[in-house]
């Protein structure tokens, strides 16, 4: 009898589409984001992650409206992150059907933003999205910095520290991913993971390179993490989620069936 | 068939869409309203008390939108009513959240902080208790109907209500043992979010929409 160990399978949506690329690159058409979600829903996954990477305008104001359609049809959670900038913007999301919205580069940008979003709206509602690269060299303690603009952009900013201080300005959840291994298949960054998880008092969904099922189990039993994100692995059949929650419930793990 | 009037109250906290959808997902007979004014509530077939948030903000909502007056009619009337979430925390008499709430005292009981140094399968606690936990039967109800003990519900909640015996029907754990589901006469509550359960979650509300007081 505990609190499940959750599994979220991720939308990276572009134009209406769900895709996924390696490093953002080689961009794969993965189907309707509807569809999908609906088909994850039946599954059994625990939440659903919806990212919205539209560099447009028309991109976005798409996203409401697959976000409203996404609501109605799914009765899990719903977490929505991507171009999130101002209190206007979460409310619409939250609007559309959304639970939880993802912040990411407007918290760098003005850090005071996720306090006001979680005076507003209540820390439940408020994931801050950390997107992570080790910074240290060969022999070095271990050392993360943030980084923006999908990994090309250093800030100088220590991952465990922010991690801590989105927490102390609210956040409900930390959605880590390392930009290292996102796309590569390669599982987590199992330091980085525990180092955060330990580091800060809210639930942390590790992201970035899950290839395999005991990449999955890693993440928790290594990581510590709370929940578990991956996308291509599911999105193209490799593996199903009552197959991924079966293999982590054999390894000792406390997963919903 | 005539259609059952399902009220979900509105007093402007948070996204009342998702219950909405679950309802009319699985009460084919029901027409659901989402308001605040006094006609609506008192008039439904049944009740349901939503909340999400810091319970300041819910209980001065609450207040500034004459809800109190509006749930003891309900409760007098025989309504079924069901609080979900901060819904349900505010029935309680008192909540230990933003240094002390007075809350509406419908299940006598307080709201309390999820402690720091409690441990949960071995582990320290995350606050929030944020995902899916079992919930405990701890006395037949109508809600329960069709649903198996210890099934899992989707909880996202950072205090817990520590509520007398007599009237928790579920309880869940964790770092300690808390009411998840309360129950007395036409009232009902759940700490969980049954429209974010899944196929259990589901199967609550359904039970709530036919449930016969």
């Amino acid at each position: 009898m505990a609190l499940a160990k959750r599994i979220i399978p991720c939308l990276d949506v572009d134009n209406g589409r769900v895709v996924k690329g390696v490093q953002f690159v080689d961009i794969k058409d993965a189907g309707n984001p509807v569809e999908v979600a609906k088909r994850y829903n039946e599954e059994g996954a625990d939440e659903i992650t919806f990212l919205d990477i539209s560099a447009t305008h028309e991109g976005r104001n798409t996203t409401i409206h697959m976000v409203e359609q996404i609501a109605d049809e799914i009765f899990i959670p719903l977490t929505v992150g991507g171009g999130i900038r101002t209190t206007y913007d979460i409310r619409n999301m939250l609007n559309a059907g959304a639970d939880k919205v993802g912040i990411n580069s407007a918290a760098v940008k003005e850090p005071e933003f996720v306090k006001a979003a979680a005076d507003r709206f209540g820390s439940q509602c408020i994931v801050v999205a950390i997107d992570a690269k080790k910074v240290s060299q060969e022999g070095e303690a271990d050392r993360w910095e943030i980084f923006t603009h999908g990994g090309r952009q250093p800030t100088g900013i220590d991952a465990i520290g922010w991690a801590e201080k989105m927490v102390s300005y609210g956040a409900g959840e930390i959605l880590l991913t390392s930009m290292d291994r996102d796309g590569t298949k390669n599982g987590f960054d199992l330091a980085l993971t525990r180092a955060i998880s330990e580091s800060v008092s809210v639930p942390v969904i590790a992201s970035g390179g899950v290839g395999n099922l005991d990449h999955l189990v890693n993440g928790v039993k290594q990581g510590k993490a709370d929940a578990v994100l991956a996308a291509s692995i599911f999105h193209f059949a490799e593996y199903s989620i009552p197959q991924a929650k079966a293999y982590m419930a054999e390894r000792g793990i406390e997963v919903r069936f | 068939m005539s259609k059952q009037h399902i009220a979900i109250i509105d007093y402007g906290m948070g996204n009342l869409h998702s219950v909405a959808s679950a309802i009319n997902h699985v009460a084919d007979d029901a027409h659901v309203t989402i308001s605040c004014t006094k006609e609506d509530i008192i008039n439904a077939d049944r009740v349901i008390l939503p909340g999400v948030g810091a319970i300041r903000d819910c209980m001065q909502s609450i207040i500034d939108n004459g809800i109190p007056e509006l749930v003891d009619t309900v409760i007098q009337q025989k309504q079924p009513l069901l609080g979900i979430c901060v819904g349900m925390q505010v029935l309680l008499s008192h909540s230990e959240e933003n240094n002390g709430v007075d809350c509406l005292n419908h299940f006598q009981g307080k709201v309390k902080r999820f402690p720091k140094d409690a441990t949960d399968n071995d582990e320290p606690i995350k606050v929030p208790h944020m995902g899916w936990n079992h919930v405990q039967k701890c006395q037949e109800h109508p809600l329960w109907d069709g649903i198996a003990s210890d099934t899992r519900f989707y909880f996202v909640h950072s205090y817990y209500a520590d509520v007398l015996e007599t009237h928790c029907i579920g309880e869940s754990h964790y770092g300690v043992p808390f009411a998840a589901m309360l129950a007395k006469e036409n009232l009902a509550a759940v700490q969980f979010h049954p429209e974010k359960s899944h196929v259990a979650g589901l199967r609550l509300l359904r039970n709530f929409a036919n449930w016969r007081v």
